[in-house]
């Protein structure tokens, strides 16, 4: 079934600060989203094979691959099918020559000539033109492209939130340069459906001042730009061992080291002198950590998006931690 | 220290024949914060230091008063001893490419591209204008400096790219892009593109102008004219900081957070740099869980929670347990990780930065990384 808080949205953006695990969230997304058997389509665009890495497979080439079943549905439906996709711009720019253009082999001609490469690095916003395209042609589905599948809904990897309102505008900045021809209504297109209530940008961030910052920031910059937001993925999150009367107590200075040295010893660890001494020194740390991650979290709430919370897989991410976190994410509404 | 050799950060830093220590490594392992760290910490350890920074969060660069985007040094107030001192910037890649130009260019031909719709993109947003920008700004500022007699060590911060690699790899693929054969072949002399000889070429430009429509590659066709006379000198800056990099004043430092992707991107940084024959003086594992005093595994310490648990559910101590478990799990799950690139790569020197409580975001915040890098512990 859809997502239940955005039931209307066909295509997720995902995007977010380096670091605070964009990708995988956005594999977790695709995986809760591909229950109770729909089709999902999982994409990236910035060339890193982030997508085979995380689900451990070969290098990716530019076509629509299953990579994995979906979770299964709550009631123990047989999950749907999450297809992947890396998308280049060479690539895009090829298929599209040949589907609008019939420029099958010409097209092999212009990339000898090495126009493939200048169009996707230098005119302007072409690479992010191509990209989008591709990301919009998956999500519509072309009638030129046979035998396509048809998904019930796309999530991009997309490029950081520093970038993110550019990348999605470029469709817009491009209709200006080129004033007339099929690139423009292409891109008039692409700015339509990314503008509708089909898409949403999720922006994924850590509890830090950085990241917050420039996720409240990015917000403001897709709402510049009309791109529709949707919610904020508050990821890795750190366990929280002292619940907030044990806090409180370690903050008013209420643990001692006899009583420590007492509780140890009764739980039989005996002779642990360094262990109190670094028991008090983690719990000072965590408890000033918790006032930092708390005072984020305030920010966060602030920005009143509906806002979801992953935690920190300590021993890495793996298949198993994708789908862990894929059930968290259906659970709290975003898939 | 897990087997491996410790970075003498000091003995880096007081080092007179480094006048270059460039930070690198792939987006959100804190290089700016280890950049300004560092360069605070030689500044007051009698260095001339300036820090040419890319993106640091705004509390920081209020702090530093580089928060003014002009493009140049300022000094940075009370930073500095023994006779040091500190300049800091932020780095203004659109106005790097415009000085660029303008200085290359006549008066008449520069304002023919800075105007040009392409010129503006490339400026902007080529994937690579960033990094070759910070190249050309760092090849700008040790030139005065060695003519000026002015700074002794430039601190380079690098763009958070998605890949560690972009960097040694975008003034290249700028300065060739712009010697593309696509380019030289809209430039063939003295003919239009109507009048291009190769019927294949024909092809090739009207399909152009189908998919991008004529105004486009009109455009395209004026910025690369206009820009013509550039070429060779992009691709001459290009080359010569290329080799201030490799040069013996250089030191390269890979900064990493002891996490699978990052630690990846700083293994093939090392290898880059090896090949390269870029002088890699180490590595810096940032934000590294702090290691615990006591030998309490984490499954003993986790079945003494469970103990006190049993006795009093709302025990204190056992929460305390708990969160040790969990340091002893990321302390040993990161020393896994930096094993395994250790194995690949043994003979490079290890500075480990333990992750502070808070974020960084003042002076005081960086001579406390800077004290960390440099090997001091918090007693």
């Amino acid at each position: 079934m859809p997502s239940r808080d955005f039931p209307k949205v066909r295509l997720h953006i995902v995007t977010g600060k380096g670091g605070t695990g964009k990708s995988t969230v956005a594999a977790a997304l695709a995986l809760g989203l591909a229950s109770a058997g729909r089709n999902v389509l999982l994409c990236e665009v910035e060339g890193r094979q982030g997508i085979a890495r995380m689900f451990d497979v070969e290098p990716l080439p530019y076509a629509e691959r299953r990579i994995a079943t979906g979770l299964p549905g709550p009631d123990g439906q047989r999950g749907g099918v999450v297809h992947a996709l890396h998308i280049d711009p060479e690539s895009a720019l090829l298929e599209y020559l040949s589907m609008y253009y019939k420029l099958g082999r010409a097209g092999k001609a212009l990339d000898r000539f090495g126009v493939v490469e200048f169009a996707t690095t230098i005119a302007p916003g072409v690479r992010d033109v191509l990209l989008t395209g591709k990301v919009y042609e998956a999500t519509k589905r072309n009638s030129r492209n046979k035998k396509a599948v048809t998904y019930d809904a796309v999530v991009l990897d997309a490029p950081p939130t520093g970038r993110i309102a550019q990348f999605l505008g470029v469709n817009q900045e491009l209709a200006g340069l080129a004033r007339m021809g099929p690139i423009k209504s292409q891109a008039d297109s692409v700015t339509t459906l990314f503008r509708s209530a089909r898409t949403a940008v999720h922006l994924v961030t850590v509890l830090e001042e950085m990241p917050v910052q420039e996720t409240a920031d990015g917000i403001a910059e897709l709402r510049e730009h009309g791109l529709p937001v949707g919610g904020v993925v508050v990821n890795q999150v750190r366990p929280r061992d002292l619940d907030d009367h044990d806090l409180a107590a370690v903050r008013a200075g209420k643990v001692t080291k006899r009583k420590l040295t007492a509780d140890l010893n009764r739980a039989g660890l005996t002779g642990a002198g360094d262990l109190v001494v670094g028991l008090l020194a983690e719990a000072a740390d965590h408890a000033q950590r918790r006032e930092l991650e708390d005072a984020q979290r305030a920010v966060v709430d602030e920005l009143g998006l509906p806002t979801y919370e992953l935690p920190l897989l300590v021993g890495g991410v793996d298949l198993g931690g994708l789908y862990e976190l894929a059930a968290l994410v259906r659970d709290q509404g975003l898939a | 220290m897990i087997g491996g050799r410790a970075l003498d950060v000091d003995a880096l830093l007081d080092d007179r024949d480094t006048g270059i220590i460039v930070c690198c490594g792939s987006g959100g392992v804190g290089k700016t914060t280890i950049s300004a760290a560092l360069a605070l910490r030689a500044a007051e350890r009698g260095r001339k230091v300036v820090v040419l920074t890319i993106d640091p969060a705004r509390r920081l660069a209020q702090a530093m008063g580089i928060e003014a985007l002009d493009n140049t040094p300022h000094p940075v107030r009370n930073a500095g001893g023994q006779g040091g001192s500190l300049d800091a910037m932020m780095l203004d890649m659109k106005r790097t490419f415009d000085e660029v130009v303008e200085s290359q260019a006549s008066p008449e031909k520069a304002r023919q591209i800075l105007g040009n719709p392409f010129y503006v993109a490339l400026s902007s947003s080529f994937a690579g204008t960033q990094e070759y920008m910070a190249m050309e700004k760092l090849g700008q500022i040790h030139a005065d400096a060695q003519r000026d007699g002015g700074y002794d060590l430039i601190v380079v911060d690098t763009p958070p790219s998605r890949s560690a690699l972009d960097f040694l790899d975008a003034p290249e693929r700028l300065s060739s892009f712009l010697d593309g054969r696509f380019i030289k072949l809209l430039l063939a002399p003295a003919k239009g593109p109507a009048r291009l000889m190769s019927a294949g070429l024909g092809i090739v430009t009207n399909a152009l102008t189908k998919v991008l429509g004529a105004h486009v590659l009109r455009d395209m066709q004026t910025f690369v004219a206009a820009f013509d006379t550039l070429f060779g000198g992009f691709r001459q800056r290009a080359q010569k900081t290329f080799e201030l990099l490799q040069a013996d004043g250089t030191a390269f430092l890979v900064v990493a957070a002891p996490e699978p992707d990052a630690l990846r991107e700083a293994a093939y940084f090392v290898e880059r740099l090896s090949e390269d024959e870029m002088p890699l003086a180490g590595l810096v594992v940032n934000r590294a869980s702090p290691v615990t005093q006591d030998d309490v595994s984490a499954e003993e310490a986790m079945a003494a929670a469970q103990r006190l648990r049993k006795q009093d559910a709302e025990s204190l101590t056992a929460g305390l347990l708990r969160l040790h478990a969990d340091r002893v799990r990321m302390v040993e799950r990161e020393a896994l990780l930096r094993r395994r690139l250790e194995a690949a790569h043994p003979q490079v020197p290890t500075a480990v930065v333990p992750s502070l409580a808070g974020d960084v975001h003042d002076l005081r915040g960086l001579r406390q990384v800077g004290a960390l890098l440099a090997g001091e512990r918090p007693t």
